[in-house]
């Protein structure tokens, strides 16, 4: 099954509600996936800053003093903050590469969950309730994100299989459903440079179109050409640093409600998990057809 | 009146109550408020009774209805009114996948747009939709009547039985063995009928195109095998 949510804001004065209403919106998804959960959030951006989120098995090993060893030894102030088996590093933009690197020799049992201006991504095993309890999600503010809870079918039950992926700087995916070309997929984006952290098919759609827009296209145009190139089901509901988009399959047997109103463009798996959102009883909602991009961007309305 | 409020009370009291309506009640209006998408709402009630959903619902709600008229006011959930024997059950908005899916009997009226997989399989049911329907429409459907009033997207009919399919607007494709079949008086009096019971209004019979088996897919043929 997998349960899917996403919450893109149009009205700014919804934005310190971001995290809340998108915790509420998992939870109620929680019986379509009891074995991972996790979050992306779209926050407020540093300019000049950008920000990794890391995760760590051994978070009272890893993480007391990683901001100043990474600073010994990039020679840029790195700032640490600490969410439970996640933390967020925030780094002058020139230097986000350098500190990624940095971080394989300096702390290599931390993965990196996503890095960008914007995004912040924690994913654990367990019950959505749980997941954003222990990471504080409700009390976050942001523009836009997305949330996802796996019922695994492709591959482990780990933090790294859990959603959302995130394959490019501000860029991540959930994805409902299974894909049948995916290990094809992922040796011919293997050929062109992509890395792969695990063995999952969301993770090489994730990486498909990160590597179609490094190639110039926009998150739209990428979308597209997924239809022709995944083979399977999905329901992908995708974030930029400014856009929110959703496809799915020409098959469409996974389930997909959305509901825009003039504050926001919501997803759910089910039409229950927009019950709470303000002004639903108003909104337009309405089941997105197969094989159609759905694409909003805050860069493109302002 | 029973008032089942499911903010507070649990679905299970709602459809155990439907499940206890005994020959010769009296209280056969139930109310059914704050449904919030919740699934199985009204499933499988057995008596003539009539129940009001008062708002949108999740999964499978008014399965296996029998005799009861059931409106739910608000959009349904993909497999609304699945495996329905007898009885109606209209949707005066949108309803999800697969609406009146193996529907044995009884009347279902979509009153916005259904999505994809609308009367899969249907085996009697009546079936009309005030909007569209999504692709692969009354696949495999054995018999009854589908109605559309906008347009049907692809595969419509794809490996079609006996069922009738009337559709006023556009048809994206037909699956296969599903051809246009001629309009003869007897299916203008079957649809006007249809078209009555299910509150349309100002709509003529001779709007309609009928599809309907082509029947070169009954018996193995290997003539046929690229149509499969």
């Amino acid at each position: 099954m997998c349960g899917i949510v996403g919450l893109f804001l149009k009205d700014k004065s919804l934005e310190p509600e971001l995290g809340r209403l998108l915790s509420d919106m998992l939870i109620t998804m929680t019986d379509r996936g009891p074995d991972s959960a996790g979050i992306a959030i779209y926050g407020a951006e540093a300019p000049g800053f950008a920000k990794i989120t890391v995760q760590s098995p051994d978070p009272a090993r890893d993480f007391p003093g990683l901001d100043a060893r990474l600073a010994a030894v990039t020679g840029v102030t790195v700032d640490l903050a600490v969410k439970d088996t996640h933390a967020v590093l925030t780094v002058p933009e020139a230097s986000l590469d350098a500190v990624r690197a940095a971080l394989v020799t300096v702390a290599p049992t931390v993965r990196v969950m996503g890095a960008g201006a914007s995004v912040e991504i924690f994913k654990e095993v367990g019950l959505p309730r749980q997941v954003v309890e222990r990471f504080g999600i409700a009390a976050m503010a942001g523009s836009h994100g997305i949330g996802h809870t796996r019922m695994a079918t492709e591959s482990a039950v780990t933090t790294l299989g859990a959603h959302p992926f995130s394959t490019g700087p501000d860029q991540c995916l959930v994805h409902n459903g299974s894909l049948s070309n995916h290990n094809n997929l992922r040796r011919e984006l293997k050929r062109v440079g992509v890395a792969f952290e695990t063995e999952n098919d969301s993770e090489v759609a994730a990486a498909y179109l990160t590597a179609a827009m490094r190639g110039g296209k926009d998150l739209g145009k990428a979308l597209e050409g997924a239809l022709a190139d995944l083979d399977g089901f999905f329901t992908f509901v995708v974030g930029t640093r400014s856009g929110f988009g959703v496809l799915r399959d020409p098959i469409a047997c996974k389930p997909a409600v959305m509901a825009e109103t003039d504050r926001y463009v919501a997803f759910g798996s089910e039409y229950r998990a927009l019950v709470n959102l303000p002004g639903i009883e108003e909104a337009r909602i309405w089941e997105p057809e197969p094989a159609t991009v759905y694409f909003w961007d805050h860069a493109k309305a302002a | 009146m029973p008032v089942f409020d499911l903010a507070v009370a649990p679905l299970r009291d709602l459809n155990a109550a439907l499940h206890a309506v005994g020959a010769g009640a009296n209280d056969t209006h139930f109310e059914v408020v704050n449904p919030r998408g919740h699934h199985a709402v009204a499933v499988g009630a057995d008596a003539p009774v009539t129940i009001a959903v008062r708002g949108s619902v999740g999964y499978y709600c008014a399965g296996m209805n029998a005799e009861a008229a059931i409106t739910i006011h608000g959009s349904a959930g993909p497999g609304v009114a699945e495996n329905m024997m007898s009885g109606t059950v209209v949707v005066e908005g949108d309803a999800s996948q697969y609406a009146g899916a193996t529907g044995r009997g009884g009347l279902l009226v979509i009153k916005g747009n259904a999505a994809s997989r609308c009367g899969i399989s249907m085996k009697g049911i009546d079936i009309v939709v005030h909007g569209n329907i999504g692709h692969m429409s009354a696949f495999m459907a054995q018999s009854g009547n589908l109605v559309v009033l906008g347009d049907a997207g692809e595969a419509l009919g794809d490996s079609l039985y006996e069922a009738r399919l009337f559709v006023r607007g556009s048809v994206k494709s037909l699956g296969a063995d599903c051809i246009e079949k001629e309009m003869r008086p007897e299916h203008h009096a079957i649809l006007a009928d249809l078209l009555a019971r299910a509150g349309v209004e100002g709509v003529a019979p001779s709007e309609f195109k009928r599809y309907g088996s082509a029947r070169k897919l009954y018996n193995f043929n290997i003539d046929n095998v690229d149509a499969y």
